[in-house]
């Protein structure tokens, strides 16, 4: 995994993108739906459309300080955006139907189920994942204290536990454990290490 | 997920023009506003929702909540779930509907989730959500699977020979308890419709669930004022105690004056194709005293036309127990 070029997956998208297209003319042609000459006219009476002459969407958005500009699939996730176009594999994809919290980012400073949102939506916003958060020798006080109290056990929703317990510290939420738990209840932990997650989070809450 | 157009709404009425073109605003429909995309997105996934064009509403300005001139409260269809919720004059003056919303999804959910979005959130029936499956609401005809599969989650009120399946939101049964009224613009100008009238019973059309026309935006929501004395009051049951759909819930408007129940407005969720009022409940509580009798009086009434399926048939007295608890926890 760590020997993985960034542009070997621009490659392989590239690949799946034009495949997608012709899919993507076909699926249009076979009449699901508006014949394509009134698809055209209806996407024109919209004042601003966002697709490009390629069929992609372009989108500029701030991740983690830094100004993106991307051109999607309209299908494209933000989640995917962000795993598979900026390379930020640190959200993970769980459920991908928003029942797992695994691809939980902040949008403006709020959490989110990035999986459950289109890429093109996010014009001028700002979205800040694990990565954005800290880094080893540098760690968000959440991060530290996920690894003091062992707030996991496979790993792969602490991700999303993490940025859903930072979002949570200014979110109304009142003191008792039990509060704790109704707030985190979006973020499921397949290995069960919700009391050592409450654990960590407390400690932050109360530092 | 199949491909589709994508555009940015920048003016409402050429967004509804754009959606005009769609041939229905129900099931099937070929144009769809996203604001949150919780319930879109998701549906789109499983190939039940298969726009052609997808025209993003989260830039038009309707993510206020004013006051209007009467005392009452005009909410924007854009205005998130969580803010909502969190909203003081929410709080204060309908406490009802900051706990529904507060009961709903989970908080990531709620930061996404949108006013006019949660009015139109659909059917949790797993039937609906699998393409492999018959579903009279997904594609008509093809006959229900629910009524001699697994129904346990679903409706026992206001359900069809065609259709059982439960309007699964919170928001919209506190929303009918309130008496709300939806403010649509659509391509014949601005309609304001009272929640009751809304939703549409599966009746032999279960693909048809709202009232909502091709080209039809939700941009408002607006709550009378508050009844004066009044206290509120919702309370959900279901499997889990967080993030979980409901498999009863009530939510319960009362005002008592010299020891009887003067104002009483009852609705109920998890039990009923539609958010599920209940004028029956209503007329067994005005004018009486505020004591168990009289709440497992209306409870009783409130589910005297219930249509148990198979493997519901709990929900009977789930539902009135849930409603009980309400009336008593509201009247102490």
């Amino acid at each position: 995994m760590s020997e993985k070029k960034p542009g070997d997956i621009v490659d392989i998208q590239l690949g799946r993108r034009n495949f997608l297209q012709i899919v993507g003319i076909t699926g249009a042609a076979s009449g699901l739906g508006l014949p394509i000459a009134a698809q055209a006219a209806a996407i024109a009476a919209v004042a601003h459309s966002a697709a490009d002459a390629d069929g992609l969407v372009s989108v500029q958005l701030k991740v983690n300080g830094n100004v993106q500009t991307l051109k999607v699939d309209s299908r494209t996730t933000l989640l995917d955006a962000l795993r598979d176009h900026l390379q930020l594999t640190g959200t993970k994809k769980g459920c991908d139907h928003g029942q797992c919290g695994a691809c939980t980012v902040h949008v403006n400073g709020r959490r989110v189920n990035s999986c459950l949102s289109l890429a093109a939506m996010h014009e001028g916003d700002e979205v800040t994942t694990l990565e954005g958060l800290g880094q080893p020798g540098n760690l968000h006080p959440m991060q530290q204290a996920f690894l003091e109290h062992d707030g996991y056990q496979c790993g792969y929703c602490t991700s999303g536990q993490i940025m859903s317990a930072v979002a949570l510290m200014k979110e109304p939420c009142g003191p008792a454990n039990a509060d704790v738990k109704e707030a985190m209840s979006g973020n499921i932990c397949r290995c069960g290490a919700y009391s050592n997650i409450v654990a960590a989070i407390q400690q932050v809450r109360k530092a | 997920m199949e491909p589709f157009a994508f555009s940015r709404a920048t003016d409402a009425a050429k967004a509804i023009s754009a959606a005009a073109r769609s041939s229905t605003a129900q099931q099937g429909a070929e144009v769809r506003f996203v604001a949150g995309g919780t319930t879109l997105l998701d549906l789109m996934k499983l190939n039940v929702e298969r726009p052609t064009q997808v025209i993003d509403i989260n830039h038009l300005p309707l993510a206020d909540v004013e006051r209007t001139p009467d005392g009452g409260l005009k909410i924007g269809a854009l205005v998130r779930n969580s803010d909502l919720a969190h909203h003081p004059l929410v709080q204060r003056d309908y406490a009802v509907l900051s706990q529904a919303l507060l009961s709903g999804a989970s908080g990531q959910l709620r930061n996404m989730a949108t006013t006019g979005g949660n009015l139109l959130q659909r059917t949790r029936c797993v039937y609906f959500r699998d393409t492999n499956m018959p579903c009279n609401k997904r594609e008509p005809g093809t006959g229900c699977s629910a009524i001699d599969g697994f129904n346990r989650t679903l409706a026992i009120l206001g359900t069809s020979e065609h259709c059982i399946a439960t309007n699964p939101s919170d928001m919209n049964v506190a929303l009918t308890t309130l008496e709300a009224t939806v403010v649509i613009r659509g391509t014949g100008g601005e309609r304001r419709v009272p929640i009751g009238e809304f939703f549409l019973l599966p009746g032999d059309t279960p693909q048809r669930e709202t009232v909502m026309m091709p080209g039809d935006l939700i941009t408002h929501v607006i709550l009378p004022p508050p009844h004066p004395g009044a206290r509120s009051h919702y309370l959900k049951l279901r499997d889990r105690a967080s993030y979980e759909f409901a498999l009863s819930s009530a939510a319960v408007v009362i005002a008592v004056q010299s020891g009887k129940i003067t104002h009483a407005r009852v609705a109920m969720g998890g039990v009923g194709t539609k958010p599920w009022r209940s004028p029956e409940a209503e007329q067994a509580l005005q004018g009486q005293p505020p004591n168990e009798h009289t709440f497992a009086t209306a409870a009783a009434a409130a589910l005297n036309n219930a249509k148990p399926q198979s493997e519901n048939g709990f929900k009977v007295e789930l539902a009135k127990r849930c409603l009980t608890h309400a009336l008593s926890t509201v009247a102490a």
